[in-house]
């Protein structure tokens, strides 16, 4: 082949690619540029001056104000919605999923999905102020079981932290091996809320999932991790006289929190903790939870382990939570149930509940 | 340049020459958004707003880039570079100056970059060597086409939604015999206008 004609397409095809970028870069510093927007958060509460052109999300995010995400702003999750009075335009074929018709009415939109144009009012709940971010430094990291970590962290000397048990925070990777970015995931509290100087999470191994691979390979004792939170309204109501806890793998977590938080207000619950564990393998905390259990009547522990092995001596349950379930809860008058785990587990049990009485208005769940 | 009229050119690519059901182009958005008619709507719309658009710039693109510097076998690569480019300022400026059309179509516009029913009147035109004004009218044409058969499948799917079929049948298999018996039907058509 000719020498010229080599030279003529890569040079013609440097040229037109070249000029296609700077019309996209010149469109894209013009048409998304909305200048400065005025913010204006609770009815004149708080106000803001920020750049226009981003999400709303990542938009407060820069100015410190956390609303939850679980999805990372892919309109997966539907967790950070934001009731926005003024300025969002018409609710996009993304949101419509997450939106119902009543959350409709009240202009709750999802806050990753809309882009600031302009000026907007919104209002979003006072808690969520107290939603901060922490640098903590690990104190320890300890084997709970074959794939379970407990990470136990400090605050920075002098910042405490408040949340509800049974919330969750947001935990922050550092980019490793091949993971170029940073990524957050959810994992419930597991220490006592009246611990306001410590966090501690239970955070399960995920063959290949970016976030437990570090934690379980990369992370080590003396270093510095991002945490934000709290979020979630998996919390406490406490409107009846029996508290039904459902637990499998690290869904112990919020579980162990909720737990102490009832105790340690003195607060008059009954309390039944149905754990369900594949193998006797999976079990842990199993001592700590007998222990409360003979120092508080008002307690009882129900491990399930759904496969034990012969050699195992296992006498408690045999069988899935579901089996224990179905035979020691006999309805759903006067109590309440928490849930927290894997889906496939969580809507069995929420079925066996609904069965005996239990409503959405009594079942409360975060799943994993 | 062909002495066709535009104006027949623009009749034969709604009917005759339909994108869709004589030359069975862009046809993985039409099977998967078809279950409904409003949103079939939506696609229809961009997909001949993006059409008309692309192929009047790449008209443009053909006749002072691609004829002068006499590198006409690098058109495929610089024809899908121009509706990609094209198609994301197009989304910046929609979602900018039209919040609410951008609304509706947006989620479309991505998905169209890789419509190879876009590429293919561009093609065509080029083929069949189209003036301006034959190009414009052609990739009009040719958007309404689409967005007509795109919305006859749609009308069809949702009357098919309560009906009782045979097991195996429904879902892709239903959307190809519609399209098969609405392709004979256009056959019908047929010797009313030539273009091909
Ligand atoms: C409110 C909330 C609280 C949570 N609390 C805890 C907690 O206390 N302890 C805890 O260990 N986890 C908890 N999770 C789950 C946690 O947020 C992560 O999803 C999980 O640790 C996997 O993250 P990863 O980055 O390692 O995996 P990713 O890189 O996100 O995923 C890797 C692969 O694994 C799959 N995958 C992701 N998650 C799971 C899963 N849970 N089971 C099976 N496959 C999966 C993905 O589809 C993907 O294919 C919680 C989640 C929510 C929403
Ligand atoms: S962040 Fe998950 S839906 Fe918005």
């Amino acid at each position: 082949m000719d020498f010229s004609v080599i030279l003529r397409t890569v040079g013609s095809l440097a040229l037109i690619s070249g000029a296609l970028s700077i019309i996209i870069s010149v469109a894209e510093k013009v048409l998304n540029n909305y200048g400065t927007c005025e913010l204006d958060i609770n009815q004149g509460q708080k106000k803001l001056s920020v750049q226009g052109g981003s999400s709303l999300l990542s938009t407060l995010a820069a100015e410190k104000i956390f609303i939850p995400s679980a999805c990372g702003g892919k309109a997966t999750c539907g967790l950070c919605k934001v009731q926005v009075l003024e300025g969002a335009g018409p609710l996009l074929p993304t949101e419509e999923p997450y939106i119902s018709q009543q959350e409709r009415e009240e202009h709750m939109r999802l806050s990753c999905q809309i882009k600031v144009k302009g000026n907007m009012r919104l209002m979003i709940p006072e808690e969520l102020f107290n939603i901060r971010e922490y640098i903590c430094r690990v104190e320890s990291i300890t084997d709970m079981t074959y794939d379970i970590k407990l990470l136990r962290m400090k605050l920075p000397e002098g910042e405490t932290v408040t949340f509800k048990a049974g919330q969750f925070m947001q935990f922050y990777t550092k980019p490793y091996g091949k993971v170029k970015e940073e990524v957050f995931r959810a994992y419930s509290i597991s220490s006592k809320a009246s611990e306001h100087d410590h966090i501690e999470l239970l955070i399960r191994l995920v063959p290949g999932g970016i976030c437990t691979t570090y934690v379980h390979t990369v992370l080590q004792e003396a270093d510095q991790v991002r945490l934000s939170g709290p979020y979630g309204d998996f919390y406490l109501r406490g409107d009846c006289e029996e508290l039904i806890m459902i637990a499998g793998g690290s869904g112990l977590a919020p579980i162990r929190s909720l737990v102490y938080d009832v105790i340690e207000k003195g607060l008059p619950h009954k309390m039944r903790f149905f754990f369900g564990a594949n193998t006797v393998r999976d079990l842990y905390y199993m001592e700590e939870f007998a222990q409360i259990e003979r120092d508080y009547p008002q307690f009882k522990f129900i491990p399930c382990v759904a496969r034990p092995e012969p050699q195992d001596n296992w006498t408690g349950e045999t069988g899935f939570v579901t089996v224990a379930l179905e035979n020691q809860v006999d309805s759903g008058d006067g109590k309440e149930a928490y849930l927290c785990g894997s889906p496939g587990m969580l809507d069995a049990c929420i079925k066996i509940l609904k069965d005996k009485g239990f409503t959405d208005q009594t079942i409360f769940y975060d799943k994993f | 340049m062909p002495q066709i009229s535009p104006f027949i050119i623009f009749f034969a690519s709604i009917i005759t020459s339909n994108m869709i059901l004589s030359n069975f182009l862009g046809m993985c958005s039409y099977l998967s958004v078809s279950s409904e008619y409003k949103t079939a709507t939506g696609l229809g719309m961009a997909v001949t707003l993006v059409l008309v658009l692309t192929t009047v710039i790449n008209w443009a693109v053909y006749e002072y880039v691609i004829v002068p510097l006499e590198i006409e076998y690098l058109q495929y690569i610089i024809f899908i570079m121009v509706i990609a480019a094209l198609v994301q300022i197009l989304e910046m400026g929609m979602d900018r100056y039209m919040p609410d059309l951008h609304a509706k179509l947006g989620i479309f516009l991505p998905l169209i970059t890789v419509n190879c029913a876009i590429l293919g009147v561009t093609l065509f035109m080029v083929i069949r060597h189209y003036g301006f004004f034959q190009s414009l009218m052609f990739s009009l044409g040719s958007g309404l086409g689409w967005w007509l058969a795109i919305n006859m499948l749609a009308a069809i799917r949702e009357k098919l939604k309560n009906a009782k079929l045979p097991p195996g049948i429904s879902g892709a298999a239903l959307s190809f015999i519609i399209t098969g018996i609405m392709a004979m039907a256009f056959i019908g058509f047929s010797g009313i206008f030539t273009i091909q």
